[in-house]
């Protein structure tokens, strides 16, 4: 038998208060929008290196 | 506690961790900040000359790619530099408030923000423009946040001299990035913002000297004294100005660049004479003040010489 079993319940875990949850909101939101301009970047630089042949290339 | 543990204990981390799971405080703003925005603004603009003045041509897609893999890439630093200087910025009142010593970004987060910006900063540039440039990027991190943070900076006066390396690298990685390779000229630039950089901070230690003695930071005031202090940031203004007109006497800048590089040399190194003569928090202000408006000086003429394809000495700008 697991020694947790005799210990007291468990607490609820960590409850975020509203300012902490809006400052996540915030973080997920800057942490989206990096990585959306990331991908647009690796996008527009790969179509400018290699043009047409971004379609025309070895398998 | 068996390391077996129920599902209540992988919901409820706090009794594995208890120091390490407080709920970030930190805003997208905190993160910005510990980007150290003004000194990447400076990087990204003496980069851009870099870039521009070099010969050939690079698209402005990579050319913007360039700029803001540098820029990101400062700010690696600057975060990696805040992360270890909490301690030395929690004493001092003008760091006071940055988001590490305030407690609203955690030191370890401030370390993983740093370490993975100068990651994507570096790869990106290596894969996307150029692997020197990319090299001296990663050089510059390094340089930056081992070499002067961590080593120079709490051990010797000389910590701003040799860290402001640090500093002159980017016109020479926007250089690198245009043109694959060093050339005389971007080492010129290099120079100029190395020569640059020890009046500068000189001048702003002279009227923060109690704040760095506080924070037993060794800048040259607090262990030489203001009276040497004033005399070294004289030596280095009169050494700067002939390398600030440098690229015009070598014939790599226009005559407006000349002019200008000229004027403002004298009157860095007539404010530095001024500042030993009649010492005074003023003239230490006026200098420090008047050492910004001269690097943006030099580096914008370049630029308008540039842009305006202006004549130079063996040439066209």
């Amino acid at each position: 038998m697991s020694l947790t079993m005799t210990e007291p319940p468990t607490q609820p875990g960590i409850v975020l208060t509203e300012e902490q949850k809006r400052r996540r909101r915030g973080r997920s939101i800057a942490i989206a929008l990096a990585l959306g301009a990331f991908v647009v970047l690796i996008y527009v630089v790969t179509i400018v290196k290699l043009g047409p042949g971004v379609l025309n290339r070895p398998l | 506690m068996s390391l077996v543990t129920d599902r209540a204990d992988l919901i409820s981390p706090v009794r594995l961790d208890p120091v390490g799971v407080e709920p970030s405080m930190a805003g997208a703003g905190d993160y910005f900040e510990l980007m150290k925005p003004r000194v990447m603004s400076l990087v990204v603009f003496t980069a851009l000359v870099g870039l521009v003045v070099a010969p050939g041509h690079l698209h402005p897609v990579l050319g913007f790619t360039a700029l803001l893999c540098i820029a990101v890439g400062a700010g690696a630093a600057g975060a990696l530099n805040m992360w270890y200087d909490a301690d030395i910025d929690a004493v001092m009142a003008r760091t006071a408030r940055r988001p590490v010593p305030a407690g609203r970004v955690k030191p370890r987060e401030a370390l993983a923000f740093g370490v993975t910006l100068a990651g994507f900063s570096v790869g990106v540039l290596g894969l996307m423009v150029s692997w020197l440039a990319a090299a001296l990027l990663a050089f510059t991190i390094f340089f930056y946040a081992v070499v002067y943070t961590m080593w120079l900076k709490r051990s010797t006066p000389q910590n701003i001299v040799i860290g402001g390396a640090a500093g002159a690298f980017p016109p020479m990685i926007g250089w690198a990035a245009a043109t694959g390779g060093i050339g005389i000229e971007s080492i010129l630039l290099f120079l100029i913002v190395f020569f640059w950089t020890p009046p500068h901070f000189w001048a702003l230690s002279l009227y923060k000297t109690e704040e760095y003695a506080k924070a037993g930071v060794p800048m040259l005031p607090v262990v030489a004294g203001a009276a040497e202090t004033r005399r070294q940031i004289l030596i280095y203004a009169l050494v700067l100005a002939p390398i600030g007109a440098s690229p015009w006497l070598l014939g790599y800048a226009g005559w407006l660049y000349g002019v200008m590089s000229i004027a403002s040399g004298a009157l860095m190194v007539a404010l530095a004479l001024r500042l030993k003569r009649r010492p005074a928090e003023r003239a230490a202000k006026q200098l420090f003040a008047f050492s910004i408006v001269y690097l943006f000086i030099l580096f914008a003429v370049l630029l308008i010489e540039h842009g305006l394809n202006l004549p130079v000495k063996g040439g066209v700008a």
